[in-house]
């Protein structure tokens, strides 16, 4: 397929290597060393399986950031979706979210007692769940960032149109923005560029970025999801820091638009007001969040159910949270691959199909599983 | 979460879903949010929404670009 072949071309990582290697020089004549956030999890998982941190010179470091939307859901959100399944309504949820923690336990485990635990691929699935049921209350566990929380919040409106009254949303959405803003203004965590996401920045628009590049930002560069979009991402910005610069770069422009999908926007400014919003690891940002407008309260399943969303208790063996501020390595928290594994995972980072951990578990632990592009360095 | 994929948009239903597909492989997917998609068009797709529509004029750009890169590293004999 030439949309996917044509960004996996091993002769253009070579030349892209080649030009990584000689910003590595720059700055190493500076004595600069640099690192970048990717912030999605998708290029988390991209940047594992291909192999990308092997490629970068010693002077250039990748670490990854708070982009996977299970990751940074609250333990108290989860808590809450349990007491509702618990009380005998159907949840419907994506599958990512069905293993990861709470406080005590986690969905897939009350759905073994014979909770209604209903996985969806798309939350369409969700009105279909409630047209299917009409004697019971589906509650749609709404998380996700700008790109989930389009389709998560349609259903309320299609919800609407058809006049269910059995079907409610949890929101925890997220917005990418003020999380950047969080982190790039943390001491402890100094970052020199950004890979912004490329989904999010479909629906927000490049443009979102311009308030982080500047005389006193940081370079910021879109990028797909493709080995060599990262690969040409990282030389971008070794390239600008070792210049000085600090711009934003749309390298994503097969997707994604200066001013984003406009018709998604007006989707979510119809439906939902900024909020405050709990991070897991990360604490709560304000305005980083997104709920639905009063006008659409009946739908909210905080209000029908009457819920107080409490901070949750994360297991103490955890660190999820220094991962995804970018602070450690998944390797370097004590109990990664030890009591922590994708099958006893104590954390969601290790859950997510985009989590650090998984990633980290998956294509760098065990050296010899890693698909990488034949690239010399 | 994020399917990285394009897929081709091969039908549009009457009640305005769409089929998109890849090598075979066929999804459902709402079009409220790209309502200029026309058939053929190459879909992102996520959750089960088109969000945007690949522009492949710019991706055949990007695609020509890196095979410069690659002629001129084996060129350079890297």
């Amino acid at each position: 397929m030439k949309y996917l072949d044509g960004f996996r071309n091993g002769k253009a990582a070579k030349a892209l290597t080649a030009r990584l290697k000689a910003a590595g020089e720059r700055l190493d004549a500076q004595g600069k060393t640099v690192q970048f956030m990717e912030v999605c999890g998708s290029h988390t998982m991209a940047i594992a399986r291909y192999g990308i941190r092997d490629l970068l010179p010693d002077c250039v470091k990748l670490i990854s950031g708070p982009g996977c939307p299970v990751c940074v859901t609250d333990t108290g959100y989860i808590d809450a979706a349990i007491d509702l399944g618990k009380q005998g309504h159907i949840l419907a949820t994506f599958g990512d979210l069905v293993r990861v923690p709470g406080s005590d336990e986690t969905l897939a485990q009350i759905r073994a007692e014979g909770a209604r635990v209903e996985v969806v691929y798309s939350p369409e699935g969700a009105v279909a769940l409630a047209q299917d049921n009409p004697e019971k209350q589906i509650v749609f566990l709404a998380i996700g960032f700008e790109t989930t929380m389009v389709p998560g919040i349609s259903l309320v409106k299609i919800a609407a149109e058809k006049g269910l009254d059995n079907l409610t949303v949890l929101c925890a959405f997220k917005l990418v923005p003020p999380a950047l803003a969080a982190l790039g203004s943390d001491p402890e965590i100094n970052l020199d560029g950004f890979i912004c996401p490329a989904h999010v920045s479909a629906i927000i628009g490049a443009d979102a970025y311009k308030p982080f590049v500047g005389p006193r930002g940081v370079p910021c560069v879109v990028a797909g999801f493709e080995p060599l979009d990262v690969l040409y991402a990282a030389v971008e910005l070794a390239e600008q820091a070792a210049d000085g610069r600090a711009e934003l770069v749309n390298q994503y422009n097969r997707v994604v638009k200066p001013g984003g999908n406009k018709v998604a926007q007006a989707v979510v400014a119809e439906l939902l007001e900024l909020c405050d919003e709990p991070w897991r690891g990360i604490g709560v940002i304000p305005e980083s969040g997104m709920q639905l407008r009063e006008a659409y309260a009946a739908f909210d399943a905080v209000k029908r159910f009457g819920l107080k969303l409490e901070p949750g208790r994360p297991h103490p063996g955890c660190q999820c949270g220094e991962v995804l501020k970018g602070k450690i390595t998944p390797q370097q928290c004590p109990a990664f691959d030890k009591g922590c594994t994708p099958t006893h995972p104590l954390g969601p980072c290790m859950v997510s199909s985009e989590g650090s951990c998984a990633a980290y578990y998956k294509y760098v632990r065990r050296e010899a599983g890693a698909e990488t592009m034949e690239v010399s360095k | 979460m994020c399917l990285a994929v394009p897929m081709e948009l091969l039908e549009i239903r009457d009640d305005g879903s769409g089929l998109a597909g890849l090598s075979g492989a066929t999804t459902a997917c709402n079009l409220s949010l790209v309502p200029d998609a026309k058939l053929g068009d190459m879909l992102i797709v996520h959750a089960g929404f088109a969000i945007e529509i690949l522009d492949t004029a710019e991706a055949d750009k990007r695609i020509a670009l890196f095979e410069q890169m690659g002629e001129e590293a084996d060129e350079a004999g890297l």
